[in-house]
């Protein structure tokens, strides 16, 4: 079997398992935000956002740049692209596939009407 | 992550629909101008199933393919160079119904069910591949579709040579 490995998809996934990760991404998405913005808004420790910005980081789904002694979060693109460009791979495939299947079925439907022709 | 597509459609082609409905399944959902029995009998029959699930732009061809779509019977795909795809119908039910496993992934091997379902003369197919695990379905990869993807880039780039 040939083994197609993603670990950056295997990584992006898992960040998105979580609904809090979500809401921080969407939230990123509007505008930049600081661990303790998100934290407050989230309703969660320093340290608890801080474990959950991290995952988002480590997947590049998630940039954060230290100024003095705030840490600023902000959206990074690249790996979610990567996530869409894989169903859309897989989208593909099912596309040309089933419009192959059309002509098979086609081509069974008008065999169906010439016998049914030549019963009569 | 719920993430849905739907085909563009330039041409007159049914559009395909790929949701990612939970992190273990896959479903793709089509419909097609025609009575169940003839879309199942393009599932079931090795003659007619091998003119599309290779579809020319897939780049791959299909060394020999063996199927006994039965429930309990097995199939085997062999793309040559030790790529094959292979596994058991745990159901067939006439015109509505097909479940069956694949067990080249092993442990990770996914179960698809194909449904069929007839509505004014028309069928609406879904199909839906339930992985073992979240970790299962992430690292499929979807071997085949990424394989057409780069066929689709080998004739992109002989598409500019030529019009260059």
């Amino acid at each position: 079997m040939v083994q197609y490995t993603q670990p950056h998809l295997d990584s992006v996934f898992a960040a998105l398992a979580d609904s809090t990760r979500r809401g921080v991404l969407e939230q990123l998405g509007r505008s930049e935000a600081s661990i303790t913005d998100l934290a407050n808004r989230f309703h969660m420790t320093l340290t608890g956002m801080k474990k959950h910005v991290g995952v988002l980081e480590r997947t590049g789904l998630v940039t954060t740049e230290k100024v003095g002694r705030v840490r600023n979060c902000r959206i990074g693109t690249r790996r979610l692209e990567e996530a869409a460009a894989w169903i859309e791979r897989y989208q593909q495939l099912w596309d040309a596939r089933f419009s192959a299947l059309d002509d098979v079925v086609e081509e069974l439907q008008r065999k169906e009407r010439i016998d049914g022709r030549n019963k009569k | 992550m719920d993430a849905t597509r739907n085909s563009e459609s330039a041409t007159e082609r049914n559009p395909v629909t790929v949701e990612r409905t939970s992190e273990r399944e896959l479903v793709v959902t089509r419909t097609f101008d025609a009575p169940a029995r003839l879309v199942f009998e393009a599932w079931t029959k090795p003659e007619l199933f091998r003119k599309w699930w290779v579809p020319k732009s897939m780049g791959m061809t299909l060394r020999s393919l063996e199927m006994d779509a039965r429930t309990g019977g097995s199939y085997r795909l062999d793309f040559g160079d030790g790529m094959d795809f292979f596994g058991t119908y745990l159901e067939v039910t006439p015109h509505s119904r097909i479940v069956w496993t694949n067990e080249e992934g092993g442990d990770n091997g996914s179960v698809t069910t194909v449904t069929f379902e007839e509505k004014g003369g028309k069928t609406l197919l879904v199909m839906s591949e339930v992985y073992p695990s979240k970790e299962a379905l992430d690292a499929a990869g979807t071997g085949a579709a990424d394989a057409m993807h780069e066929t689709f880039g080998q004739l992109d780039d002989l598409l500019a040579q030529l019009h260059a």
